[in-house]
């Protein structure tokens, strides 16, 4: 697989920021003193006077990007996912979710992959926290390609989005013509009749593999690609459980709260249907390569495939 | 400045806030009262504003930090005309407009929703910065609470402001001296006040009565004035100013008056408006 081409999502939240910043003048970037992490380093090269750098303080970070966004501006308020939708939860719900504001929140370093850093800056709590507010949109792209595609989107949406990106290089998996992103909008990869997988941002690619794996077994599974976390793709959810009868959830953040208890959520309501959720077990992470603890932590393709084995 | 004007205006707005608060059997009377010259000055004299167009582009802002204190603006806006004085009635029912803290999406003229300590200011802040960044002539005001500067995030907001130089931006602090718990020397000090906010880059001024119309007046005429930092008013005020049972006690933070303290609140401030109306 060496000649797949790999750009990790946070590259491509910086590209498309310069990109759009050409075209929207509204568009405007915060950071917290990461601008070299979360990849914003070519908007500020390009726009200077539109790249706020706001210092070491995240809550006043999102404070001012509300206060921005009240009075006109597009601001894509960027900093890693833990200090994001951890330390500023309260910020983001009182003066960005509350009055709706036209905020978007560039969450880069999200989940284990964060890597070597450890524990502390590894987020796996973030779709959890976000779900809980009115009116979040959340994204969580799985590609380079699907990144800037939701870059964009997010500036289109009116009303706050989080966006969720990674550290680690993931390879592109949507570039075909007839790919389109629409916000709420899952993408079907693969057809399968025996299980759907369900998965979304680096997990996808993961997925993908899984599914040939198991196709060798003679299970055919249906790979989706959720990359809308909120609003949740009710009707794809529920068609996939419908054709399938079977549902796994593959995701990089805790098993509590994300893309498997959303999913649970729409079944156990609508079609109660067996449900596995793969993610981060209820556990911290810890440090090491971003590579081997996605291995580790069960989310490779290895550890998907071993899991949905022992489930059908 | 009419000051006789502004001190008839004052008047109608105490018992708004005490109306307010007594119909909903529930907010905070204490600190609105010790801001309600602060919150007239502003919507009155300082403020180029329009009250048939809430939301026009080049108008001040105006940021209630010190969320909980939204009668005293919720008074303010009724008396300058944004909706009814009667609705102020309404405040804290279920099904009203007038939320318990300020509700920018709901209610005409609130700039910002608030209620959360500390985080108001950032919001200003931001809208300060959006000025510069637009070049637009508008200027930005918010209101702290001597207690809320005790959270972290009002001095994050004041070093990039400072950091700035946000000449556009004035931050008040309402120093009554009382929070929930206490005396705010007594709970957790943040004092001196002033040169805290002097050390993070902002001009102070420090006025002894802020609940007078002419020290009211010089303070934002000098915050106006000054040119390359954002301005601090540090102005001491009276917690519960203008009811008598009120004053300087820490009971009235955040209780409502019953029927007989209600018309005792009335009935001093119905004196208190036909000794102006003698002038």
């Amino acid at each position: 697989m060496s000649e797949v081409k790999k750009i990790a999502t946070r590259e491509s939240y910086g590209n498309a920021l310069a990109e759009l910043g050409k075209k929207y003048k509204d568009l405007v970037v915060l950071d917290a003193d990461l601008a070299g992490a979360t990849k914003t380093g070519t908007f500020l090269k390009e726009f200077p006077d539109r790249h706020i750098d706001c210092g070491i303080a995240e809550c006043n970070m999102m404070g001012i990007a509300a206060g921005l966004a009240a009075t006109g501006k597009v601001p894509f308020a960027s900093t890693f996912a833990m200090f994001a939708s951890g330390r500023a939860y309260e910020q983001i719900r009182n003066s960005i979710g509350y009055p709706h504001l036209n905020v978007k929140i560039g969450a880069t370093h999200a989940g284990i992959s964060v890597g070597e850093d450890g524990a502390t800056h590894q987020c796996n709590e973030d779709l959890a926290l976000m779900r809980t507010i009115p009116g979040m949109v959340i994204l969580n792209p799985a590609d380079d390609i699907e990144a800037k595609a939701a870059v964009e989107a997010a500036y289109l949406h009116k009303g706050p989005v989080y966006l969720r990106f990674g550290r680690l290089a993931v390879p592109i998996i949507n570039d075909n013509p007839d790919y389109k992103f629409k916000i709420g909008k899952g993408i079907i990869l693969r057809e399968g009749n025996d299980i759907t997988i369900a998965a979304t941002g680096l997990c996808v690619w993961e997925a993908i593999k899984a599914a040939e794996m198991l196709e060798k077994d003679g299970i055919n599974a249906r790979v989706v690609n959720i990359h809308t976390i909120k609003p949740i793709d009710k009707e794809l959810i529920i068609e996939s459980a419908k054709k399938t009868g079977k549902i796994v959830a593959v995701e990089e953040h805790s098993i509590i709260g994300g893309l498997g208890s959303a999913i649970a959520e729409v079944l156990a309501e609508d079609l109660p249907t067996p449900i596995l959720r793969i993610g981060i077990e209820d556990v911290f992470g810890e440090s090491g390569p971003a590579i081997e603890l996605i291995a580790k932590y069960g989310l490779d393709a290895d550890g998907i495939y071993k899991k949905i084995k022992k489930f059908m | 400045m009419d000051e006789l004007k502004l001190k008839k205006a004052v008047n109608e707005i105490r018992k708004g806030i005490v109306t307010a608060v007594y119909s909903a059997k529930a907010g905070h009377p204490g600190g609105s009262l010790s801001a309600a010259e602060l919150f007239t000055y502003l919507y009155f004299e300082e403020l180029n504003i329009d009250p048939r167009n809430p939301k026009k582009a080049d108008r001040d802002r105006f940021v209630l930090s010190k969320g909980h204190t939204a009668p005293g603006l919720y008074a303010t806006l009724a008396n300058r005309g944004y909706f009814p004085v009667e609705d102020l009635k309404l405040l804290r029912h279920t099904n009203s407009y007038l939320q318990g803290h300020p509700d920018m999406k709901h209610i005409p003229g609130v700039d910002m929703s608030s209620g959360s300590l500390g985080q108001g200011i950032s919001a200003a802040v931001g809208m300060a910065l959006c000025a510069k960044m637009d070049k637009a002539n508008y200027r930005v005001y918010t209101l702290l609470g001597d207690g809320e500067i005790q959270e972290g995030q009002v001095w994050e907001a004041a070093m990039f402001a400072g950091h700035r130089k946000l000449d556009n931006l004035v931050v008040i602090v309402d120093n009554n001296g009382l929070q929930i718990d206490g005396k705010i020397e007594d709970v957790c000090s943040p004092y001196p006040i002033d040169s805290k906010f002097a050390a993070f880059n902002f001009h102070v001024i420090n006025v002894s009565d802020g609940n007078d119309f002419i020290q009211l007046n010089a303070a934002f005429k000098e915050a106006k004035e000054t040119k390359g930092k954002p301005s601090a008013i540090i102005m001491k005020t009276v917690k519960g100013k203008g009811i008598s049972y009120m004053e300087n006690n820490i009971e009235w933070h955040g209780k409502a008056p019953n029927d007989k303290e209600y018309a005792i609140a009335i009935e001093e401030l119905e004196k208190a408006g036909e000794a102006l109306c003698q002038k």
